[in-house]
């Protein structure tokens, strides 16, 4: 039953990505859509406000600029209402001011849309931080990717300009007409599911079988947390975010109570990045370029979903020496069901965790730190690619783009030709770029492991023993470095030297790749295009999917496998004994 | 720089109020309207007292109760308002010992089936878990049924009648909500 849920999930992904790629092709290129003459009079009130005209594009630099000033006054403001939550309204549940170490790492987490979470929410954001300062940056960090993929791809498509757009439009279309819209409709269904939404106080129950404490009184009542889950939830999974408005995030009953809506909050974490791959091929005005980006992203996600359900299903040693009945039926999930959901089973489990990590969203539905030493592997690698098979809005495509240029290079090497791609020849310029976007992640993972298992405040937050610690540090920086945002949480990560350090690393994720991506916009945008020829390498065919597949793999398997090597794969072959 | 600050700050400003007031105040309005009880948590009322809420699991340690999937919440299990997974790596030692105390309490039942599933021994993601598989809430039945002096068919024959399936016969997984499956046995009496 499994692989069949699996399957219905591709199939299903597949058959809402084509429509809404070619829908968000039509908001880019500023063709009528009947939501814009619905909200169109709101979008020009608010240019006309900010003081915004749509006849004026940017060029890479001043892109760029918007970008990150954008950030800077979204960042102020998470930091600055974590701090002042007491005193603001809407904190029913009395949470009092968040450190400023934990402020400013949860700040640069929303803001690069890692939603990393070092804070436990129900134990410490007020409602008002959780909607007015996260659930905000849940929706304009997503549109920021978005509109820096746009820039890029309008780079492609514009010849002898400087011009890429205006970043004040694409962002305002892409939460306006995009997000908001899918969001109101999956937080409905979520709730017709049971998801919460409220802004009540915890509410107290009574325990039908109260539990003895040795020390104490019986503890009779339980409290649940409540809040407007569903809204937060609908646009965490849509926009990549993952922060879960729970600490256990989309394992807790109240973000994702059933089967169906765990499906749904899965299809969500793809949806739009696997959308925009046929949103580009929309734009640059071949459809087969964005099939074949679609199609060399499924070709890992579908082979790492197999291997993390094997090796969920097989369980560990330790589970079969316990005396547990493994099998898995109609009547049990069996396999290595700690940290996981009974609903959920490995099958729904292994899915999300896949999905979660190929996308940049980082949210879970079952506990990645307890998974067995090879189904926790293949979540960790996918973030250390890069984010880029399906990867976070925008970020996740045009950081696959990198790759493309690698990989049209590379070609180019093999047969003595200048290297090019859509007709624009790649430079000497675009491969410093497109170097720069792709190891700059990889040196924020790798030497913040190194650092943090170098000194003693590393090493303190470890929660498992042995090679399984150092994979607790590997993840938490690959998670910050590709601002993917999961963790294997056993780590006690919400310390002063956590927070800053995976802060710097979250923001080296984000902005040197987003920057370099801007820059080789700006360059290609310059160029002239020229005509295909009988030598010019065919981008579109699966000969080039492989190629490109290869790349990805190669790149991240050069980059990451010593490090693998001493913790999942040490702990698998030690488990073994 | 300062060009972009007028942008950059109104538009931050129209887009908190649309992201951050409008959606979710507009979102809890439609959802409290459409399905109250849902947006409320799905909460159980008896006698006009709350005594839990069907997606949240709760403790059950008494024999004469079928018992949930461990939790490892702080500072109490099923704690709901510090949801969290034991976080436990796969070859930590202190998972191996966990394991084997709450098998051997299984085991306590003589006519229990030799091995219990996995689910029934391992901790959830939530430490809220409110289900467990078929096969654990099987496996319990002889001992419900000792302690509480019914018949064992009887037990059986409630524990089928809670038994969820697949949505569509196809996702998730099948399972019994072990507080429903508790309240129904109380009132069996």
């Amino acid at each position: 039953m499994g692989w069949l849920q699996s399957l219905v999930y591709v199939v299903a992904l597949t058959a809402l990505a084509v429509p809404l790629g070619e829908f968000m092709a039509r908001v880019y290129l500023g063709r009528a859509t009947t939501l814009a003459r619905v909200l169109g009079p709101l979008e020009r009130l608010t240019y006309r406000a900010a003081g915004v005209r749509e006849e004026d594009e940017m060029g890479w630099k001043r892109y760029g600029r918007s970008v990150l000033v954008f950030s800077v006054v979204g960042f102020l403001f998470v930091f600055l209402l974590q701090r002042l939550q007491p005193l603001l309204p809407l904190n029913p549940a009395a949470q009092t001011a968040v450190s400023p170490d934990s402020s400013f790492n949860t700040a640069v987490s929303f803001v690069t849309n890692t939603n990393w979470q070092g804070y436990s929410g129900e134990q410490t954001l007020s409602h008002l931080t959780q909607t007015l300062a996260l659930g905000v940056q849940n929706f304009v960090s997503a549109a920021t990717g978005m509109a820096i993929l746009v820039a890029l791809i309008r780079g492609f498509t514009r010849r002898t300009s400087h011009a890429l757009g205006n970043f004040w439009i694409d962002l305002t279309r892409s939460t306006l007409y995009i997000l908001l819209p899918l969001s109101a409709v999956l937080a409905l269904i979520l709730v017709s599911q049971g998801v919460v939404q409220n802004f009540d106080p915890p509410a107290a129950v009574e325990l039908t079988d109260p539990l003895q404490t040795p020390e104490a009184a019986a503890v009779t009542q339980q409290f649940l947390s409540q809040g407007p889950a569903a809204s937060q939830v609908a646009i965490k999974q849509l926009g990549t975010n993952g922060g879960g408005f729970f600490n256990a995030n989309s394992a807790h009953p109240f973000e994702n109570p059933t089967p169906l809506s765990n499906f749904l909050e899965a299809l969500g974490i793809l949806l739009i990045p696997a959308g925009l791959c046929f949103t580009f091929g929309a734009m640059v005005g071949d459809r087969r370029q964005g099939v074949s980006l679609f199609a060399a992203m499924l070709l890992i996600l579908v082979p790492a979903m197999g291997a993390v359900h094997a090796a969920e299903q097989a369980g560990t040693p330790a589970l079969a020496a316990a005396g547990l009945d493994l099998s898995g039926s109609d009547d049990q999930p069996g396999g290595n069901m700690e940290g996981k959901e009974l609903r959920f089973g490995i099958a729904g489990s292994a899915l999300w965790a896949v999905a979660t990590t190929a996308a940049s969203n980082g949210s879970v539905n079952s506990m990645h730190d307890s998974y067995t030493p090879l189904g926790g592997l293949v979540p960790l690698l996918l973030m250390q690619l890069g984010e880029v098979v399906f990867g976070g809005v925008g970020s996740g495509l045009y950081g696959m783009l990198m790759f493309v240029i690698v990989a049209v290079f590379i070609a180019g090497l093999m047969v003595g030709r200048t290297p090019e791609y859509l007709g624009k020849k790649i430079g000497a310029f675009e491969m410093k770029m497109a170097s720069l976007a792709i190891l700059g992640p990889c040196f924020a993972a790798l030497l913040g492991t190194a650092i943090a298992v170098a000194f003693d405040s590393g090493r303190i937050g470890v929660a498992n023993p042995g090679a399984h610690g150092f994979s607790e540090i590997l993840y938490a920086f690959s998670s910050a470095g590709n601002n993917n945002g999961s963790a294997f949480a056993g780590l006690s990560a919400n310390t002063p030297f956590y927070n800053t350090a995976l802060g710097l690393a979250m923001l080296v994720g984000r902005f040197l790749p987003a920057l370099a991506a801007l820059a080789i916009a700006g360059s290609l945008a310059a160029k002239r295009s020229v005509p295909a020829g009988a030598g010019t390498l065919a981008t579109h065919d699966g000969l080039f999917v492989l190629l490109l597949v290869g790349v990805v793999l190669l790149v991240g398997a050069l980059t990451f496998v010593p490090a693998l090597a001493l913790g999942p794969i040490v702990e698998h072959l030690g488990a073994a004994h | 720089m300062w060009r972009e600050l007028r942008p950059a700050s109104v538009l931050f400003i129209v887009l908190t109020l649309l992201t951050g007031v409008a959606y979710p105040f507009l979102v809890t309005v439609a959802a409290q309207g459409a399905f109250p009880e849902q947006a409320a948590g799905s909460l159980l009322k008896r006698e006009g007292r709350l005594i839990g809420s069907l997606l949240i699991g709760q403790p059950f340690d008494d024999p004469r109760y079928f018992w949930g999937r461990p939790s490892l919440t702080g500072p109490v299990p099923n704690n709901g308002a510090a949801s969290s997974g034991s976080n436990r790596g796969p070859t930590n030692p202190a998972l191996a010992e966990e394991l084997a105390a709450r098998v051997s309490r299984l085991r306590e039942d003589p006519a229990a089936p030799r091995l219990p599933p996995a689910d029934l021994v391992t901790s959830s993601a939530s430490g809220l878990d409110p289900h467990i598989s078929p096969a654990a809430a099987r496996f319990q039945v002889t001992r419900v049924a000792t302690a509480r002096g019914l018949a064992l068919d009887a037990v059986i024959a409630l524990v089928e009648a809670h038994v969820e399936g697949r949505t569509f016969g196809l996702l998730g997984e099948p399972r019994v909500n072990v507080l429903r499956l508790n309240l129904a046995l109380d009132d069996l009496h």
